[in-house]
């Protein structure tokens, strides 16, 4: 700046002395005037230059502005819920806290196409005024985002995305229910209520033992709806709040060791009297001496995996061991497994297990008093801590059906141990109290 | 994130390239999701408009070859960048592909008949699903480089295989049992197939993914396990 007005100061002195050559030259004197004027006029102009070439000069520094545009908008929107992208061009500058988890910190630097390569979103990136458009599966299967571009200036834009699964959600989750629900109930109500009709029609007639029989079957089909009705009831809850993610951190090795421990130590009599049975426990636990977490919730992890070594007992002879372990997977994943050693179940039936009211073989389920629905409840439970659920299994070696959730590092040294442990004991002792027919199952 | 070269230009191509490429994979998703939905729903306006889209697949991958040429040709890329680039050059042939799977799907919609009463329709969305899925996480995994990721989506292949083998056994018991559906059934034996190939390609951009971010080739596929 002052190099400008030296240069200024030496030009007007210069026009000084030329001015004053001229009239002293005999030029008329309108015309030296006229000069001047001219002359101090382009100085002057020449002066106000600096704006035009302060415009230029940060352009060889862009990346300054890049940074403090990026500072600014990471100190006011780092915290805030709704994932917001900064964006020059098509590229994205910044990003804050939710849209990097939401689409990974990746996106950050790269073309906006990358993190939302939806034909629509791109359509959108190309609009010239901005817009607004609501665009499905941007993240996963089934997730519906609404996606507006606003402009700041003439080079940065934001982009701001707000999460609408959850609303898309409601109304397939209730038709759903309603079906899966309508079509399983009818079965055991047509039994209950046919048998209810041959006896109230002439009580004299049915003679009391097949009384007996009859309302021995009304009591099942009964306690079947009474567990359907259960399940049916935890699965429409869990559909409620699949977008919720949990916040508690669980320790799954003391989880596992409560759940096992629920399970009698050799199984109950009765199905098959006078098999002869190792004594200790059939439900066998192992793991590590690291202390293996993941962030979940207690009451539905505790019912995950109450739902496996249900299903592990239930489809294995009852001198058959269940394997349960927790490690620590590959890839920062904590890993919860299950092995059976029963018949295993046919390739052909693993890509469906999870579908509600799948059955590999309807009578054998429906006598061991399964609704159709445990897998389901499961892969819902792993879908909502966004874990990953694999079942693999061989004819004549069993069955291991392995579960991935996200691990969590201990928590920090006040509440490692006895927090946690404390918090889920409590959850797991409510469960009990409130609802009988998830977990005690009837045994027929 | 990849160190910035000197000549802005080059990331701003390269830039572009990858942008590209993330256009070509968003088509070809939605592509697999309406083709899908076409199909079960019988809507042949739906299963139109994913035909004429695919022709858009088409230019950005003769784009995206252009772009490649163009890089290889002007600045001569070298280790991780002609990787890039390479990479590119074969993942935008196969996303081609898979538009035309795709396609395909949509152009045999109208060849479906009693939509109503056929029950293999139903098993057939659950394993699109699981195609496209992983079409989904190979492209975010070229996104983020990320080769952990792209090695998963190849493990996952086996699902979809196994899902095919079941379906083709179900289908064929079906047309034995009821040949009045035969024509229908094997329409469907073709939309799996499509679904199979999908997932298969999807594994080779993963290969790919794993090949530009870090220079080795992933393992034979051999030794997966049985199921």
């Amino acid at each position: 700046m002052t190099g400008n007005f030296r240069k200024l100061w030496a030009g007007l002195a210069l026009a000084a002395v030329m001015l004053a050559a001229l009239a002293t030259a005999g030029v008329p004197k309108r015309l030296v005037v006229l000069s001047g004027v001219v002359w101090f006029a382009s100085l002057w102009f020449t002066r106000m230059w600096p704006t035009a070439s302060a415009v230029a000069a940060p352009a060889a520094a862009r990346p300054d502005t890049d940074a403090a545009a990026r500072d600014a908008m990471c100190a006011a929107l780092e915290r805030v819920g709704l994932p917001i992208v900064l964006m020059r061009g098509h590229r994205i500058v910044a990003a804050n806290a939710a849209a990097r988890e939401a689409f990974g910190a990746h996106i950050v630097g790269q073309d906006a196409r990358l993190a939302l390569r939806h034909p629509d979103a791109v359509k959108l990136l190309y609009l010239a005024d901005g817009g607004s458009v609501t665009i499905s599966g941007l993240s996963g299967s089934g997730s519906l985002w609404q996606l507006t571009r606003q402009r700041i200036d003439e080079r940065y834009w934001t982009i701001e995305l707000r999460d609408r699964s959850a609303e898309a959600d409601i109304g397939r989750a209730h038709t759903d229910f309603v079906a899966n629900a309508s079509h399983e109930l009818r079965t055991p109500l047509s039994a209950i209520i046919g048998y209810v009709e041959t006896l109230a029609e002439d009580p004299g007639r049915v003679d009391p033992e097949t009384t007996a029989r009859f309302l021995a079957i009304v009591l099942r089909e009964a306690r079947r709806m009474q567990s359907l009705v259960a399940d049916l009831m935890s699965l429409s809850q869990l559909e409620a709040e699949k977008h919720d993610l949990p916040t508690e951190r669980i320790d799954l090795g003391q989880m596992a060791a409560r759940v096992v421990g629920e399970f009698p130590a050799v199984a109950p009599s009765g199905r098959q009297a006078g098999a002869a049975r190792p004594a200790g426990p059939r439900v066998v636990l192992s793991r590590g001496q690291e202390d293996v977490g993941a962030i979940g919730d207690a009451k539905q992890l505790e019912q995950m995996l109450r739902n496996l070594i249900d299903n592990a007992l239930k489809y294995s002879d009852s001198d058959q061991p269940v394997e349960v372990s927790i490690a620590r997977g590959k890839r920062g994943m904590a890993m919860v497994a299950v092995r059976d050693h029963g018949a295993g179940i046919a390739p052909d039936h693993l890509p469906h297990l999870t579908r509600r009211f799948y059955r590999t073989d309807p009578g054998r389920s429906r006598a061991a008093g399964g609704t159709g629905l445990g897998l389901a409840i499961v892969k819902h439970i792993v879908e909502r801590h966004r874990g990953k659920l694999d079942i693999s299994s061989k004819l004549g070696d069993g069955t291991q059906v392995t579960i991935h959730l996200p691990f969590a590092a201990p928590a920090v040294p006040v509440d490692t141990a006895p927090g946690p442990a404390s918090g889920s004991n409590l959850a797991a002792s409510g469960q009990i109290g409130t609802k009988p027919g998830a977990i005690a199952k009837p045994v027929s | 994130m990849v160190a910035e070269h000197m000549v802005k230009a080059f990331d701003e191509e390269i830039s572009q390239m990858r942008g590209l490429i993330a256009e070509m994979g968003g088509l070809a998703e939605l592509a697999i999701g309406e083709s899908m939905e076409a199909l079960v729903r019988g809507s042949q306006a739906l299963a139109d408009s994913v035909i004429t889209r695919d022709k858009r697949i088409d230019a950005l991958e003769q784009e995206v070859d252009k772009l490649a040429i163009q890089i290889i040709a002007l600045r001569a890329p070298m280790a991780d960048d002609l990787r890039e680039v390479i990479a590119a050059l074969k993942i935008a042939g196969i996303l081609e592909r898979i538009g035309d799977y795709a396609k395909n799907i949509a152009k045999r919609t109208g060849k479906i008949e009693g939509r109503e009463a056929f029950d293999p329709l139903t098993l057939i969305p659950a394993m699109a699903e699981i195609a496209a899925e992983m079409v989904h996480d190979v492209l975010t995994a070229y996104a983020a480089r990320d080769a952990v990721g792209a090695q998963e989506v190849v493990e996952r292949d086996a699902k979809v295989d196994a899902f095919y083998d079941s379906i083709f056994r179900n289908l064929v018991s079906f047309m034995v049992e009821r040949p009045a559906t035969i024509t229908t059934a094997a329409q469907l034996l073709f939309v799996a197939r499509n679904l199979e190939r999908i997932g298969d390609h999807a594994t080779n951009v993963a290969e790919q993914v794993y090949f530009a971010a870090t220079g080795d080739y992933l393992g034979d596929r051999a030794e997966r396990p049985e199921n």
